[in-house]
């Protein structure tokens, strides 16, 4: 791999940038795998990535059925953060947050991360304690927070809506400073890139149709374009984990809805932090480009088409103009879905399955960018030492038979 | 945005309903007979499939009542509706 840098732009300048060389190769499958990585989004690269880096292992594929990145990877809000309740979650994306911090250099790719601060606003005395709440937890787990208050909030973001006689007024918010938003397909691009410099073959159009065992063993996989021998396999499929997992005979409790999420015409500067509501549900950041990049909650029923129902789109921009009055003339210019795999703790399963040499990581629901980075570190030590690090040990797929769930849903800073 | 057939008041929005989940899944009529992951099994697994869905809705701005629809979860087509039998 020929590192990207000044020299490399000018030397590549100079030659009418004829002679880049390609980010990744497109190899052919071959007949047999030491891992196989089923899934090729944020995720499932960045797992390949780490298990060449941290822990040696060399005879690595990614299979993907579309293009790299094509999925959730590609259609979500972009938004960082670690500002968890409980402690699992919290160190988990606190993990990622610190790998974000410093991905561009290790990747040598600009995923342009950018932490603008992310605030999560508070509209009643309950929600204030909560996010005290939550602050507090934060700081204890050496995670920065901070409680900001209306006049603070309104300083540092103009356009809000800070009026005491709004249907929900803002009594205040939680601060992470570190926290911001990336370039989404920058991660799997930098991901893919450095993945492949390490010889991890990443093969697109490659749809698993089938998962061969021996006695209770993952032996291999069938695909599209042919047989593949594996010693393990690992599944990061999100919105498809179910479909994947009933290959192998196994039940997830996990349930696929569309998500949407959706940008305006581009408009000059006007936002320059992340704002989220749990109360009115609507988060909002302005990317670099200039579009307001606003994403919605679930749409209620099971749905693999990645598109959901109008309503749903209207519920999100009703709390997005409640919040900013201003952007009620603001044009919108593309509206998509994607396949969000909601687990019922809306936390993921990072775990080892009843099946030896198959890992699943999934359940990351409407909150898996920020942990892309994290969640493939640690997805990469659960599968290449076969037990997880002590940063996912909680999150495995026994807990819903044992009771002990990690019941983030409204114990985080917004219903993800 | 749907349109689902009410067995009782014909077509409506989707606005005027609620979803129920995934259908057939009743109560363990012997709570104690059950171990841990039959338990787990009943409360959280579920079948999740991409094609055909048998999934529970409530006509909640209609006549309240509950139903059970045969729907698409690629296509979001609904096949049919029916009562709970």
């Amino acid at each position: 791999m020929k590192e990207y840098s000044a020299f490399s732009l000018l030397r590549n300048a100079i030659s009418y940038n004829r002679n880049w060389q390609k980010a990744w190769r497109c190899p052919e499958p071959k007949p047999k795998y030491d891992v196989v990585i089923v899934g090729g989004g944020g995720h499932g690269l960045a797992t390949a990535y780490y298990l060449a880096k941290e822990h040696g292992v060399r005879n690595i594929a990614v299979l993907e059925k579309g293009w790299i990145g094509g999925g959730n990877t590609g259609r979500n809000t972009t938004i960082v953060r670690s500002n968890y309740l409980w402690t699992e979650s919290s160190l988990l994306y606190e993990k990622s947050l610190k790998l974000w911090e410093g991905l561009s250099q290790d990747l040598n790719y600009n995923v342009m991360f950018s932490q603008r601060g992310v605030y999560n606003l508070g509209h009643s005395l309950q929600d204030m304690r909560d996010i005290e709440r939550r602050v507090n937890a934060n700081r204890l787990n050496g995670i920065d927070a901070e409680v900001v208050d209306t006049e603070q909030i309104r300083k540092a973001i103009p356009l809000i809506n800070t009026s005491a006689n709004a249907r929900y007024p803002i009594l205040g918010a939680s601060l992470q400073r570190r926290g911001g938003v990336a370039r989404h397909d920058a991660i799997a691009w930098g991901f893919a890139r450095a993945a492949d410099a390490y010889g991890v073959d990443i093969i697109q159009q490659c749809e698993v149709t089938g998962l061969n065992r021996d006695g209770g063993r993952i032996t291999g996989l069938e695909t599209t374009r042919g047989n593949i021998q594996a010693d393990k396999v690992g599944v990061v499929v999100a919105g498809n984990a179910s479909v994947l997992a009933s290959m192998a005979e196994l039940r997830l409790p996990i349930e696929s809805h569309p998500l949407q999420a959706f940008v305006s015409e581009p408009l000059k500067p006007v936002l320059d932090a992340v704002v989220m509501s749990n109360a009115v549900h609507g988060y909002i950041s302005q990317s670099d480009k200039g579009d307001l990049v606003i994403g919605a909650g679930i749409d209620s029923y099971n749905g693999y088409g990645q598109r959901g129902s109008f309503h749903t789109i209207e519920h999100a921009l009703q709390a997005i103009i409640e919040l900013f009055p201003s952007f009620s003339r603001v044009r919108m210019l593309r509206m998509w879905g994607g396949t969000v795999d909601i687990c019922p703790d809306a936390c993921p399963i990072i775990s080892k399955t009843p099946v030896h040499g198959l890992y699943v990581n999934c359940g990351w629901g409407t909150g898996g960018f920020k942990a892309t980075p994290g969640s493939g570190w640690v997805f990469a030590h659960t599968i290449a030492q076969d037990r997880p690090h002590d940063l996912n040990a909680a999150f495995n797929l026994d807990r819903f038979t044992t009771g002990a769930l990690v019941d983030e849903h409204g114990a985080a800073a917004v219903a993800h | 945005m749907l349109l689902i057939k009410c067995p009782w008041c014909g077509e409506r929005d989707e606005t005027e309903f609620s979803y129920g989940g995934e259908a057939g899944i009743s109560r363990p009529k012997d709570p104690f007979a059950l171990n841990d992951a039959e338990w787990a099994d009943y409360l959280f697994m579920r079948s999740n499939p991409r094609g055909a869905h048998r999934e529970l809705w409530n006509h909640a701005q209609g006549c309240r009542r509950w139903f059970e629809a045969e729907r698409d979860t690629m296509t979001y087509k609904i096949a049919s509706t029916k009562e709970l039998s």
